[in-house]
């Protein structure tokens, strides 16, 4: 099925719970008036990235919307780093002068955290433009929302990408609501990635659930950018267990679907496939959550420990 | 552990803790449902931050008006009696922090109020240097500039609407496509949030495009791209992502082009910062400004002007011609008036002229070529001398680019003034397209002579 080593395989478990149990503490932070201000949770879409993670080139730049903490985090960056710039600290990833919404990383190859729904996807497949530019066999990952494939510039980033053959995977990380309008109700046509082929742009639907599918899917997509020449986008069937926001009470689902998706959690369902198919111990399991639970307090008391950032930040790199 | 009231807004002060769905002594699991909490939005869940037993609950179900923050029960989490210390410990770090933070808020100090820009990458090589001088269009020094600046550096390309086969609606880009090949010179669809959101993807990668609106009018299909995503990321990123880009295209009214084909986006941009804004009046300075743009580090909106693209001055032939951002010119030194304009009402300053020396009048003029940042030195410099000013400008009047100046000039020059600040705007209405009408809607040299004479009371 796949020929990921044990080692591997681990990791890759590592970091959907490192991304969890973030998410969980960055919930509990803004309960407690340590976050500010809109803070987007990722928990339920970790085999997403972790899934798109496990093909990925070190260099392949990667850019996403406001839903960006699993992300920078499965880019590399430092928990810590994230933590404190989702409380405003001086020791943020973007100095406490971005949020939740905007925290960038060069030497990760993470280009935003961009907090207008849809703008990310034209910068996108800028960073693919450049890769050619260069003649670089690299590629650019876009991931967007089910809500911004209603918005007008996602398309043109489509037209442009298949025009100019770049070297772009659009990532549609479809939760089911666009906040809280389900697609059903935004959405006209058929599935969302079908709306890329009349651009020419191949594509395809998976269960975004599952870590091995989207990995597998992620695999074929980045062969076939690289060989084709070619754009392409993966349809990601997700669901988001927590509100928009975290001033959403998600009213517009009922608790039974969100309980039926929590059956198939897919953090959970990556740890019962390790333990019954990949000869993985529970007890390893155990102890690298364990890891990951003293990892996950430490980036808690960084955040709430950093200072403020100084005065003077108000007015430096306004301009370079 | 304590369970306090979470807050679940970003405004929520207080909230009512409505029902408790669990009791004294429950074991709960992590993400389990505790109690249902109404805030000033919306009833929310409370969900058990982990693992554990309910060992207490302190806050009553049906209790209106509890302050978040406010311990509501307690949480007790296998094997781990120390947790209870840890969460008080950071609980009050948080609280010492903002205790600093009001305190510090009070001392801010004037002098923060400072943005430094570093454009050594423009050196004023105007007056060191004799310079090889050709008399040419600004259509033509537009395109030395661009010309020169991708022979320099292979990082910078071109792209836009029309830029390449078709060479340039208005003729900007002739030739380029030839010379660079069409990797570097790229004619879009007609897709400006597409193309533009491109570009500065690019730019934030470490390319130099120029963007070419084929007119400014249709940047507003790409200004969100423009002020959110090119504006702003260096600021958000904490210095991490710049964004090298040059926005340029002809801007404000050309000629019987009808509304919504002429309008003037200075005020518009000059409005955001990150942006620098530059708006060349002559053929010289346009070559010059537009090789200083390519080669800053920043985002910049590059506004030019039809009409002004056939107007020919002499211009330096030599690549290493530059003219710094964020310096004024006086065009004519002079002490009776300070006229101040930029791109296209330099042109009617000029035209005004002859009138205004017949009135025994000496103006001193000055051309602002970059609007964002401003030279405000050399305009403190001239209203001291001349004591009386005049600021033409072809936007809208209303909340516009002038009326800015006027109020950093009566607010940095009050004990010089003899005189109200006079404004000579374009008036707000949309652009007509009758002739006599269009030339009623912009500054002409006759409303510059009565604005003169009134600011000296002539």
């Amino acid at each position: 099925m796949t020929s990921f080593t044990k080692k591997q395989l681990l990791g890759f478990y590592e970091k959907m719970f490192l991304i969890r149990k973030f998410e969980e503490k960055a919930g509990q932070l803004y309960g407690s008036g340590a976050i500010g201000g809109f803070c987007h949770l990722y928990i339920g879409q970790e085999a997403v990235v972790v899934g798109i993670l496990s093909s990925i080139n070190s260099e392949d730049t990667v850019v996403t919307s406001y839903r960006d903490h699993g992300h920078i985090i499965a880019r590399g960056v430092d928990p810590k780093l994230v933590m404190s710039e989702l409380t405003g600290r001086s020791g943020g990833i973007s100095k406490g002068k971005g949020g939740s919404m905007h925290m960038f990383s060069k030497k990760n190859r993470f280009f935003g955290g961009h907090g207008i729904v849809g703008a990310q996807v034209p910068i996108g497949i800028g960073l693919a433009f450049a890769h050619n530019y260069r003649n670089e066999k690299k590629i650019s990952r876009i991931y967007m929302g089910d809500g911004a494939m209603n918005n007008g510039q996602v398309f043109e980033a489509f037209n442009l990408a298949s025009l100019w053959s770049l070297p772009a995977l659009f990532i549609i990380e479809n939760n089911q609501y666009g906040m809280g309008t389900s697609t059903k109700r935004s959405a006209a046509g058929n599935d969302l990635y079908e709306r890329a082929k009349v651009f020419g742009i191949e594509g395809v639907k998976i269960d975004g659930m599952n870590f091995f599918d989207v990995s597998k899917a992620a695999i074929v997509a980045r062969d076939y950018i690289i060989k084709e020449n070619k754009p392409y986008v993966i349809e990601m069937d997700t669901y988001r267990f927590r509100g928009h926001s975290m001033s959403d009470p998600a009213l517009y689902r009922s608790k039974e679907e969100v309980l039926q998706k929590k059956e198939i959690d897919p953090v959970l369902t990556m740890k019962e496939t390790l333990i019954k198919d990949h000869q993985i111990s529970e007890s390893e399991i155990k102890t690298l959550e364990t890891e990951i639970k003293k990892i996950i307090k430490n980036a808690e008391d960084f955040a709430l420990s950093s200072p403020l950032p100084d005065l003077e930040e108000l007015y430096t790199e306004v301009y370079l | 552990m304590k369970i306090t009231l979470p807050a679940l807004s970003p405004t929520m002060e207080t909230g009512n803790l409505v029902k408790w769905l669990v009791k004294e002594n429950d074991s709960v699991i992590s993400g389990q449902v505790l109690a249902e909490i109404e805030t000033d939005k919306a009833t929310m869940e409370l969900e058990s931050p982990d693992d554990g037993i309910i060992s207490k609950i302190i806050i009553p179900e049906n209790t209106e008006n509890i302050k978040v923050n406010s311990e509501i029960a307690i949480l007790k989490i296998e094997g781990e009696e120390e947790g209870d210390q840890n969460i008080t410990e950071t609980n009050n770090k948080i609280i010492e922090t903002e205790a600093v933070s009001v305190e510090s808020k009070l001392e801010v100090k004037p002098v923060l109020n400072e943005i430094k820009i570093n454009f050594s990458d423009g050196t004023d090589s105007d007056s060191s240097k004799k310079w090889t001088e050709k008399e040419m269009t600004m259509r033509e020094a537009l395109n030395m500039a661009i010309s020169e600046e991708m022979s320099l550096d292979k990082d910078v390309f071109l792209l836009g609407e029309e830029v390449a086969e078709y060479e340039g609606a208005y003729k900007i880009t002739q030739g380029l496509l030839d010379k660079f090949g069409k990797e570097r010179v790229l004619d879009t669809p007609i897709s400006e949030h597409g193309f533009t959101g491109l570009a500065i993807g690019a730019a934030m990668s470490g390319l130099k495009p120029i963007c070419e609106f084929m007119t400014f009018n249709f940047s507003m299909q790409a200004i969100d791209q423009v002020i959110n995503s090119a504006a702003k990321s260096l600021y958000m990123s904490g210095g991490e992502i710049n964004v090298p880009i040059v926005f340029r295209g002809p801007n404000g009214a050309a000629a019987r082009v009808g509304a919504q084909h002429s309008q003037c986006f200075i005020s518009w941009y000059s409005h955001i910062p990150g942006l620098i804004v530059v708006a060349p009046s002559n053929a010289r300075d346009a070559k010059g400004l537009l090789k200083s743009s390519i080669r800053n580090p920043n985002p910049i909106v590059f506004l030019e002007h039809e009409i002004l693209y056939n107007q020919k001055t002499l211009v330096p032939e030599e690549e290493d011609f530059t003219i710094p951002l964020g310096k004024a010119n006086i065009i004519s030194e002079g002490k009776d008036v300070t006229i101040i304009g930029f791109s296209m009402s330099i042109n009617r300053i000029l035209s005004a002229m002859p009138e205004i020396n017949k009135l025994g009048l000496n103006p001193e003029i000055i051309d602002l070529r970059t609007i964002k940042p401003l030279d405000e030195e050399a305009i403190y410099k001239s209203v001291k001398k001349t004591n009386r000013v005049v600021i033409v400008e072809d936007g809208w009047g209303n909340t516009s680019f002038g009326s800015h100046l006027s109020y950093l000039i009566q607010s940095s020059c009050f004990d010089y003034l003899d005189c109200e600040i006079i404004k000579v705007s374009g008036k707000d209405v949309p652009m007509p397209y009758a002739e006599n009408l269009e030339k009623l809607a912009l500054p002409s040299s006759d409303e510059i002579i009565e604005a003169v004479k009134k600011a000296t009371y002539k």
